[in-house]
């Protein structure tokens, strides 16, 4: 699924500006445990958090996430944006709750990214 | 270096597709279209034409030109299938784009239809625009991969004339200093990525470093990460000064943890660091005495790319 697909089921906004939209994720991984970020999500996926402090974005970077969305309208923190904009890393913003968000990117097809 | 370039774009009008570059969902009309309604199709999408689709499949184009022809005619309002052309000049998806530009050259055309093969479906169409947009897109990324090339050093080790070579790099880590938290890890990453490690076994290193940084900045006063390099093997040694693992086989259990709350308020703290640690590496050894410190040290095989994380 591209980026801007992923933009347009969640509803999302683009937090810094990025030409980011056929970028392709070829899966979803949704949690607010770092830890467990790092123990079972797979390259390349999409990550749904609600933690919007940094090092959510050095967690991306080492896993080799390809964006972010942080849900339930949660506005990353300053230090967070400017990390991101450094790693090239493309971040959205949902209002939907977790639940729904993955729901609707399963129900259109995005694949689970863990293991 | 501008040869080189040029011979990159010859290169890639035969390795796009047309598919690659194309727009898809194109504005179209049908047959009944009336004429009167074809000018707010055209100017409300800023096109000069639009082709004339039934039932999916593509029977003509309509062009600004054969608008224009019609009202300097004076002719009654009528539909578009009487003013447009019926011989298209169309280019199916999987050619290269050459054969799109010079399709568009030879008959001075601002558009073609694109079409997939066999059904003869109409998908959208190309431009020279979208010709050169995603050429340059592909020479940005094929600049980009060069730049990667460029700061490489993966022959290193074949430059080196010795019975035994090793990189060593040192990263010092400030106890309680979240702020570079991850700077060690990244760096390593950076570095394996440069020395032609494949990435899978970087991020098996890296993911090792982050947990072990991690546990240096929550636990400890702050300690080192050694990491040495050689052809076969990544070496990854983690020290500390303190206060140490009472009980080290509880401590690599999933899920048992000593974090404190601010810890577990950054996501961090599930106690699945060190059983992380240890699913990454081929080998781990870790060895602690209470008030002293703690000495961790994986091993990770740069061939053991089946190896799980």
């Amino acid at each position: 699924m591209k980026l801007q697909d992923v933009q347009q089921v969640l509803q999302a906004e683009l937090v810094w500006n990025t030409d980011c939209g056929d970028q392709e994720v070829s899966s979803g991984h949704a949690s607010d445990l770092i830890s467990d970020m790092l123990t079972c999500c797979t390259p390349g996926s999409l990550l749904l958090t609600g933690l919007t402090n940094s090092q959510v974005i050095r967690t991306a970077e080492i896993l080799d996430l390809t964006a972010i969305c942080f849900v339930r309208g949660k506005k990353p923190q300053p230090e967070t944006i400017t990390l991101a904009k450094e790693k090239g890393m493309p971040l959205f913003v949902t209002q939907l709750l977790m639940y729904e968000s993955c729901g609707r990117l399963y129900s259109k097809g995005l694949a689970v990214g863990a293991r | 270096m501008i040869e080189r370039e040029i011979t990159k774009i010859q290169e890639l009008v035969y390795e796009l597709r047309v598919g690659d570059v194309m727009k898809r969902g194109v504005i179209k009309v049908i047959p009944s279209t009336q004429m009167s309604d074809l000018r707010a199709v055209l100017r409300d999408n800023r096109i000069s034409g639009t082709p004339v689709v039934e039932e999916g499949r593509l029977v003509g184009i309509i062009s600004l030109e054969d608008f224009i022809r019609w009202l300097y005619d004076g002719g009654p309002d009528c539909a578009v299938v009487d003013r447009m052309t019926r011989k298209v000049i169309s280019v199916f998806e999987d050619e290269p784009l050459i054969q799109a530009f010079n399709n568009l050259e030879r008959f001075g055309f601002g558009r073609l239809p694109v079409l997939a093969r066999g059904i003869g479906k109409l998908t959208g169409v190309i431009t020279k625009g979208d010709i050169i947009g995603g050429l340059l897109k592909k020479l940005d990324i094929g600049y980009r991969q060069a730049e990667i090339h460029s700061t490489r050093s993966s022959h290193i080790f074949e430059d080196i004339v010795a019975d035994k070579s090793a990189l060593i790099f040192e990263y010092q880590v400030s106890g309680g200093d979240f702020s570079r938290a991850g700077n060690s890890a990244g760096g390593l990453k950076t570095t394996l990525l440069r020395l032609g490690i494949s990435p899978q076994i970087t991020r098996r290193a890296a993911i090792a470093t982050y947990e072990a940084e991690m546990n240096l900045i929550f636990f400890t006063n702050g300690g080192k990460i050694k990491t040495k390099i050689e052809p076969e093997i990544i070496q990854i040694e983690v020290e500390d000064d303190g206060p140490g693992i009472p009980d080290i086989d509880q401590a690599l259990k999933p899920g048992f943890s000593t974090a404190p709350e601010w810890v577990r308020e950054l996501g961090f703290g599930a106690g699945m660091g060190l059983h992380n640690i240890q699913k990454c590496s081929d080998r781990m050894n870790l060895s602690s005495t209470v008030g002293k410190g703690t000495r961790l040290k994986v091993e990770i095989l740069v061939g053991n790319e089946d190896g799980s994380e």
